[in-house]
C-alpha cells in the first residue's frame, strides 16, 4: 500500500519538501547536540527537563486522543465516525514515533537506550511508559494497517485483529496514565505531585487529540476531496468541548487546592506560570503571556463552539479556528506550562528560568516536521484507499 | 586518628572484606532461610521487626552528622570540605551555574532547609551557610525512579551509589532527588578538572553524578574526604546509623538534631545539630 | 533483454561498490600486527594467564566492574606477590603505563574503540594534569 504515498500533486510534493527541511536542520541540529553535548540546550543542573520532554508530554496525550475516534466506533457502533476512525489510528503511530524521537533527543547517552531494556527495572515509570508506548505503537500499526488493508479489499477485516483493537483502548488510556506517573509520584515536586494529574492529561488529550484529527480533516477536505462527513466532525467539537472543560476544571481545581490551602510549594508554580513569581525582590514571569494566552484561547474556542451549537450553525471555517485555537490553548498548558512550571522553583527554593536555545528549538521542530510528515504520508494513504474503494 | 576508628571504617566500607563483613552476610542469610524455613514448616513465626513501620536496623547503615556549631563563621572551612571532596573525586569546576557540577557545597539556611526557614530565623541561621550534599535517603526517590537499576542502594553499606557506565542521562534521579543533590555533566568534564586524582575516574558527559560517601575510601580505612578536611574542629562524624555504640549514634542519642525535608519521608541518612 | 544499457554498467557498479573492502586491501599495504612488549615496570605475572587475558580481559573488567561498584566486593587480586585494587587506573595501568602501547596498538588494529577513557584516566593524562596545574 505503501506505493499510494508516492503520487501526488505538485502541492503534496511541495508540502513534503518543505517537512523536510525542517527535518534536515533537526538533524544537522541533532548531530551538533550528539557531538558536542546537552550544553547546547538550555537545561541545566535546576531545569534538567526541558522542551524536548514537555513536547513528549503533550505528544503523548495527542496519541492518546485517538482514543475519542476509536472507542465510539468499536464499541458504541458509532458508524458517522467509520471513515475517520483510521485517522485516528494513524495519528497515534506518528505521535508516537514523535514521542520516541524526543525521548532519544533528551537522553545524555542515547547509544545506551537499550539499557532500559537489558536492565529491566519495574520500579521505574519510565521502564511502564517505554512498554506502553511500544505496546500501543505496535496495537496501532496491527490495527491500522491490517483494518486498511481488510477496506481495500472490500472485505471484512478478520476477526483477530478486533482482539488488539479493543486491547488498544485501555492502552490509549494506559499511556498517558503513565506519564502522568512520571511526573505525579516525585517528593519535592509540589506543582506535580497531584492525584489530578492523570486525569488532567487525560481530559487535555481527548481534546487536542481529536481537535488536530478535525484540523486535518478540514485541510484534506479543500486538498484531497476527502469529506469526514458533518455529523462526525459535529460529534468531534462536542468531544472536545467537554474535554476541554473537564481540563479547564481540573486546573481551576489546582488553583483552589493552592490558594486555599495557602502552602506555599502548592501555589508556586501557578503563580510563576500565571501571575508572575516574586523572589527577592525579582518577579519571575516568563510564561505568563503564553499561559493566558492558553486560557483565552480555550475560552474562546469553546464560546465559538458553543456559539454554534446553540445557533446550530455550522462552518469549516469557524470549526477550524474553534479546533486551532483550542489545540493551541492545550499546547501552551501542557507542552510548555506543566514541565516548566513544575520546575522553576529547585528543590532548594531557588528560581532558575528556562530559554531554550535556538539548537533545541532546531531540534524540537524537526520532530515535529518528522511527525507531520509521517502524518501526511499515512493519511495520504488511507484518504487515497477510501477513494479508491469508492471509485 | 585511633586504631578503632580505623578499624571500625574498615568493618563500615569494605563490608567488601569477606570474612569481616560475616555478620551482615549471616544477618541477610540467616533471615533468608528463617523465610524459607516459614515455608517448608508452615509454622507461624512472629513477624520480624520492620513489618509494622519501625525502622529495622539491619546491617549497615553509613551516615554523617555535620555539627554546624563548629562551623559558623568560618565559610573558609566549608568551602575546604568541598574542595577536598571535589578535588578527590575529579568534580571539574565549571563556572556556570547552568552546567555546574558539585558533590557537596554551601548554601544559605532557607534554602538547606526550606521547610523550617520563617521570618524571625536568627541571626547564626541568616548569616552563615549550611553544608549540603547527597543525603544517602534510606528510602531513596532516585533508586526508585531510575530506569536502569544506575543508581542503586548498597545493601552492605546503605549507601546510594552510581553506575556510571550504566547511567543512560535520563535525568529522572534529578527530578526524583527532593535535594538537588544530583548533577548532570552537560559537557565532557575532562577540560574543567584542573587536578586529576590518578586513583578515582573521572566522568563523561551525558550521565548524571554526585557524592558516593567516598566508598572508595572507606575500603582504604580512610575518612570521606569532607570528614578529613574538617578534622581539625571535628565539624563532621561518620559512622553507622545502625550500631548503637557508634560515635554518631553516641551523639544523635545526646543532641537535637535536624534533617533536610524530613517530611517527604526519603529517611535521609544526614543530620545536622544547627 | 530491455535497458540493456543501463542495467549492466548499473550490476557493474553494485558489484564494484559490494566488494570494496575487498579490492581496497588487495591494493593497499599490508597492515602489520602490533608487536607484544611485557610492561615496562619489569612485572611478568599478570591477574589471569595471558592468552586469557588477551581474549576475555573485558569480561574481567565488567566483573570487575560489578564486584567494586554494585556488589561491595573490593577484595584485593594478587599478581607475582603483588596485591592490586580491582580497576581498570588502579591494577591494569599500575603496570601496564603506556595505554598507547598497552591498549590502542591492538585497539587500532582490530578497529576497536572501547569507550573506557571519556572516564577513566592513563597514567599519562592523569600525570599531565599534575604539572601544569
Amino acid at each position: 500500500m505503501i506505493e499510494k504515498a508516492l503520487k501526488g500533486n505538485s502541492n503534496y510534493w511541495m508540502w513534503l519538501a518543505f517537512l523536510s527541511a525542517f527535518i534536515a536542520v533537526g538533524g544537522i541540529c541533532y548531530l551538533r547536540q550528539f557531538l558536542y553535548g546537552m550544553h547546547l540546550t538550555g537545561m541545566g543542573r535546576d531545569l534538567s527537563w526541558g522542551l524536548y520532554i514537555s513536547q513528549f508530554t503533550f505528544l503523548v496525550g495527542v496519541a492518546a486522543g485517538g482514543l475519542m475516534l476509536v472507542l465510539p466506533y468499536y464499541i458504541h457502533n458509532y458508524k458517522a465516525f467509520g471513515r475517520i476512525t483510521i485517522l485516528g489510528e494513524f495519528l497515534a503511530i506518528a505521535s508516537i514515533v514523535m514521542c520516541l524521537m524526543f525521548i532519544m533527543a533528551d537522553i545524555g547517552q542515547p547509544l545506551r537506550g537499550l539499557n532500559m531494556i537489558l536492565h529491566p527495572t519495574p520500579n521505574s515509570m519510565l521502564f511502564w511508559d517505554m512498554v506502553v508506548l511500544l505496546g500501543y505503537l505496535g496495537l496501532n500499526v496491527i490495527c491500522g494497517w491490517v483494518i486498511l488493508t481488510a477496506e481495500r479489499k472490500q472485505v471484512k477485516p478478520p476477526k483477530w485483529v478486533y482482539f488488539f483493537v479493543y486491547l488498544s483502548l485501555p492502552f490509549a488510556v494506559s499511556i498517558h496514565t503513565v506519564t502522568a506517573m512520571l511526573y505525579c509520584g516525585l517528593p519535592g515536586r509540589h506543582f506535580w505531585l497531584s492525584a489530578i494529574t492523570a486525569p488532567r492529561f487525560l481530559a487535555s488529550a481527548f481534546a487536542a487529540g481529536p481537535a488536530l484529527i478535525v484540523i486535518a480533516c478540514l485541510v484534506m477536505k479543500r486538498i484531497a476531496h476527502f469529506d469526514a462527513g458533518q455529523e462526525a466532525i459535529k460529534k468531534l467539537t462536542t468531544i472536545i468541548m467537554y474535554a476541554a472543560l473537564i481540563n479547564a476544571f481540573f486546573v481551576g481545581l489546582e488553583f483552589f487546592v493552592g490558594w486555599y490551602s495557602n502552602i506555599p510549594g502548592h501555589k508556586h508554580s501557578l503563580e510563576y506560570l500565571f501571575f508572575g513569581l516574586e523572589h527577592h525582590g525579582h518577579v519571575y514571569n516568563n510564561l505568563v503571556p503564553f499561559m493566558w494566552t492558553s486560557v483565552f484561547f480555550c475560552f474562546g474556542g469553546l464560546a465559538l463552539f458553543g456559539y454554534m451549537k446553540i445557533k446550530d450553525a455550522f462552518n469549516d471555517a469557524w470549526v477550524g479556528i474553534g479546533c486551532l485555537m483550542i489545540f493551541i490553548a492545550l499546547w501552551l498548558d501542557k507542552g510548555l506550562g506543566f514541565v516548566m512550571g513544575g520546575l522553576v522553583v529547585n528543590p532548594l527554593d531557588e528560581i532558575v528560568e528556562y530559554y531554550p536555545t535556538a539548537n533545541e528549538i532546531g531540534i524540537t521542530l524537526g520532530i515535529w516536521a518528522t511527525g507531520f510528515f509521517l502524518v501526511t504520508v499515512l493519511y495520504k494513504i488511507a484518504i487515497k484507499v477510501e477513494h479508491e474503494v469508492e471509485g | 586518628m585511633d586504631m578503632q576508628r580505623r578499624n571500625f571504617l574498615k568493618i563500615a566500607g569494605v563490608t567488601a572484606l569477606a570474612g569481616i563483613s560475616a555478620p551482615v552476610v549471616v544477618n541477610l542469610t540467616s533471615s533468608a532461610l528463617a523465610s524459607s524455613d516459614q515455608g517448608q514448616t508452615a509454622v507461624a513465626h512472629p513477624a520480624p521487626s520492620g513489618a509494622h513501620g519501625e525502622d529495622a536496623p539491619q546491617g549497615v547503615r553509613l551516615g554523617l552528622l555535620i555539627d554546624m556549631r563548629k562551623l559558623y563563621g568560618h565559610p573558609e572551612l566549608l568551602d575546604k570540605a568541598t574542595a577536598a571532596c571535589h578535588k578527590v573525586h575529579n568534580v571539574p569546576k565549571i563556572d556556570n551555574k547552568k552546567s555546574e557540577i558539585k558533590w557537596i557545597w554551601k548554601t544559605p539556611f532557607a534554602n538547606a532547609f526550606t521547610d523550617q526557614s520563617n521570618n524571625h530565623a536568627s541571626k547564626t541561621a541568616r548569616e552563615n551557610d549550611f553544608l549540603v550534599l547527597c543525603n544517602h535517603c534510606d528510602e531513596p526517590p532516585c533508586v526508585r525512579v531510575c530506569p536502569t537499576k544506575a543508581t542503586f542502594k548498597d545493601k552492605k553499606t546503605g549507601i546510594v551509589a552510581m553506575d556510571y557506565h550504566r547511567c543512560i542521562g535520563c535525568r529522572f534521579c534529578m527530578m526524583g532527588c527532593p535535594y538537588g543533590a544530583r548533577s548532570f555533566n552537560w559537557m565532557d568534564p575532562q577540560p574543567f578538572i584542573k587536578e586529576l586524582n590518578p586513583n578515582f575516574p573521572a566522568r563523561m558527559r551525558g550521565v548524571v553524578e554526585k557524592c558516593n560517601f567516598c566508598g572508595e575510601r572507606l575500603v582504604l580505612g580512610k575518612e570521606p574526604a569532607c570528614v578529613e578536611a574538617l578534622k581539625e574542629v571535628g565539624a563532621i562524624v561518620f559512622g553507622d546509623l545502625n550500631d548503637p555504640q557508634s560515635e554518631i549514634r553516641r551523639i544523635l542519642d545526646k543532641e537535637h538534631t535536624i534533617q533536610r525535608q524530613a517530611a517527604l519521608g526519603t529517611k535521609p541518612s544526614v543530620f545536622y545539630i544547627v | 533483454m530491455y535497458n540493456k544499457g543501463t542495467i549492466i554498467p548499473g550490476l557493474i557498479i553494485f558489484v564494484l561498490l559490494i566488494t570494496f573492502p575487498l579490492w581496497f586491501n588487495a591494493f593497499s599495504k599490508a597492515s602489520t600486527a602490533p608487536k607484544i612488549e611485557l610492561p615496562p615496570g619489569g612485572q611478568k605475572e599478570c591477574v589471569k594467564p595471558a592468552a586469557e587475558m588477551r581474549a576475555q580481559h573485558m569480561v574481567l573488567l565488567n566483573e570487575w566492574r560489578d564486584d567494586v561498584l554494585r556488589n561491595g566486593n573490593r577484595v584485593a587480586v594478587t599478581a607475582g606477590g603483588k596485591e592490586y585494587r580491582k580497576g581498570l587506573q588502579t591494577a591494569c595501568m599500575a603496570c601496564h603505563t603506556n595505554k598507547e602501547k598497552f591498549c590502542d596498538s591492538c585497539h587500532t588494529y582490530t578497529s576497536v574503540k572501547p569507550y573506557c577513557w571519556d572516564c577513566h584516566l592513563t597514567p599519562s593524562v592523569a600525570a599531565a594534569k599534575k604539572e601544569t596545574n
